[in-house]
């Protein structure tokens, strides 16, 4: 069963500010669909293969060959903040 | 109980993770250079930013490189091989999360074999696997700001994680060396460590010496160096022992090993408690490996440092030293048997290249490569010197000229006048001169005192200006005395 501090947990994991308004709203949405998923659960699985992809691909592969970059300030136009020829963040340690 | 049977009574036990940057030309998922000490951020692209939309594909270099080191750790290759996204939110990563390996590694279940005072161990290595380095953060604390390069990130690592099979910070240290050997051997990084192309992080417990369950471990980071991991193995286990002896109980945490004041600290990130999440990469299709490319690396396999060791020993007659020094430097190993090749003297080879070959590569700090020396050369300088036409002394003078200059062992002999003296009627005006001038020397040596002889050899070798024969003076200057 999913709660709602569970759906605070991976809000906090994934950087997301929710108001506390849209807390109940998410979890009953959330539980739902974690509760249709989980009719998965009654079938018996003993002899099938996990999948691990989607498509019925392998070995995509690419040559070790250079391609253009891109420039130092194409890459920092979409930088809210850049110094130095970086990207500027929030001091991440104390 | 005392102190020391309470310390007697512990074992250590260590495993370490080794991350180490592949040499390939391109980033692992992307055709951006792979390239240390670039301007920030020139080395980016929409792939390897992170950027919606955007999808990344294998470099098929990296894939080989990571089975050539497999085999080579003696594991197991999965024939089905796939990625995984592992969720962490760090400014370094800018896709929130990094592409690593989880249940279907590379490699799984090899070995190191390692050197100890009881002999050869076997250091079990659990997994190799692939994945993308993050980028570089430099932090500006007055500034209240970090700044991010990303040049760094995609840059190809395999990661290499033991056994908890270490048993002191020694072994640890040894086993580091062994496989940092072996790595270079294969040439698949150049494991430079001040560059970050090799890193290493080490778990670390201990536990009652008969029990058989493992302690509470700490995970210690930030060691630049071998020996920085030694000496901080040797700190936290002393700390370990302290706490429990004390009555305490270790909590289990990552620490880091600040080398100025040799303790480790606890790490003051704000990152919260990991909880990485991993699934499969839906962007990355599954990888299959075949007898055939195995066959393709296998024979690409260089040999290994091991082997070698054993095959100079052999081969060579070498002792286990000189063949230990050379074996650590795959180019002069090679240079020694290109050497051998055409001339049968590999223990004064081997002298040359471990003695004054050495000393000329670490004054110079170059490789053997960058010392444009061929085989030849030294051959030939070896020879002037076995032939008696240089003294020992002098070929090691005209080694450093022949570095110096590009040229040849014989042309220098000419130019500087090096040769050894060994003309008869040039030594003898020599020896004549000498014994003229040191009667009571020469007395002594008729009296049956040889080691006067000896005096007379130095005095005269001073007067040649170091370039007489001393064989030939000693000959002389005992004929002339027993004549006279």
């Amino acid at each position: 069963m999913i709660t709602k501090k569970d759906v605070q947990y991976i809000a906090a994991l994934a950087r997301i500010h929710m108001s506390p308004d849209k807390l109940q709203g998410l979890t009953k949405n959330l539980a739902d669909i974690v509760g249709y998923v989980e009719q998965l659960q009654k079938l018996d699985l003993k002899n099938v293969k996990p999948t691990s992809h989607a498509v019925p691909l392998t070995n995509a592969l690419r040559q070790d060959t250079v391609k253009p970059s891109l420039s130092n300030e194409k890459a920092l136009s979409i930088a809210p903040q850049t110094r130095g020829g970086c990207f500027q963040v929030p001091l991440v340690i104390e | 109980m005392t102190h020391k049977n309470m310390s007697q009574a512990f074992e250590t036990v260590i495993g370490l993770e080794v991350h180490l940057q592949l040499s390939t030309k391109t980033k692992i998922f992307c055709g951006c250079a792979n390239m240390f000490g670039s301007a920030p951020n020139t080395n980016v692209c929409p792939v390897c930013l992170g950027l919606p939309g955007t999808l990344p594909v294998l470099n098929h270099q990296t894939l080989l490189y990571a089975i050539k080191v497999g085999l080579a750790l003696n594991a197991h290759i999965n024939p089905f091989i796939k990625f995984d996204r592992k969720n962490y939110y760090y400014p370094d990563l800018p896709k929130g999360y990094q592409i690593s390996q989880y249940d279907f590694p590379v490699a799984k279940d090899g070995f190191v074999m390692i050197k100890t005072d009881k002999g050869p161990k076997r250091i079990g290595i659990k997994r190799a696997h692939l994945e993308e380095d993050a980028g570089k953060l430099m932090h500006d604390n007055t500034d209240n700001c970090s700044l991010v390069d990303y040049n760094r990130t995609g840059t190809p690592l395999i990661e290499i994680v033991t056994q908890p099979d270490l048993r002191s910070a020694g072994e640890s240290y040894d086993y580091l060396n062994t496989l940092k050997l072996m790595l270079q051997y294969l040439g698949v990084s150049d494991c430079d460590m001040e560059k970050g192309s090799l890193r290493c992080d080490a778990n670390v417990s201990i536990r009652p010496a008969e029990s058989t369950s493992f302690g509470t471990k700490t995970e210690l980071k930030n060691m630049n160096s071998f020996r920085a991991v030694k000496s901080a193995l040797e700190y936290e286990v002393g700390r370990h022992k302290q706490v429990i002896l004390s009555g305490g109980k270790i909590v289990q945490e990552t620490l880091l090993w600040d080398d100025q004041k040799s303790v480790t600290v606890a790490m003051r990130s704000k990152e919260q408690a990991h909880d990485y999440r991993y699934f499969p990469d839906p962007d990355l299709v599954p990888f299959t490996v075949d007898y055939k490319v195995l066959d393709q690396v296998r024979a690409e396999l260089p040999e290994l440092p091991g082997v070698k060791l054993e095959r100079f020993i052999k081969q060579y007659g070498l002792n286990e030293y000189d063949a230990g020094v050379l074996v650590m430097d795959q180019a002069a190993a090679n240079f020694f048997e290109s050497c051998c090749e055409s001339y049968n003297q590999p223990k004064k080879i081997a002298n040359w290249l471990n003695g004054a070959m050495l000393k000329e590569m670490n004054e110079r700090k170059v490789g053997i490569s960058e010392l444009g020396l061929t085989s030849v050369n030294l051959i030939e300088l070896i020879k002037s010197v076995e032939d008696g036409v240089l003294s020992h002394l002098a070929g090691k003078e005209v080694l450093t000229l022949m570095l110096d200059s590009g040229k040849s062992a014989g042309q220098i002999i000419q130019q500087q006048s090096l040769a050894q003296v060994s003309d008869d009627a040039v030594l003898m005006a020599i020896v004549d001169e000498i014994i003229q001038q040191n009667p009571t020397a020469v007395e002594q040596i008729k009296q049956g005192k040889f080691a006067a002889a000896g005096f007379l050899v130095g005095q005269a070798m001073k007067k040649s200006g170091g370039k007489a024969n001393p064989k030939k003076l000693n000959e002389l200057i005992t004929r002339r005395i027993s004549h006279a």
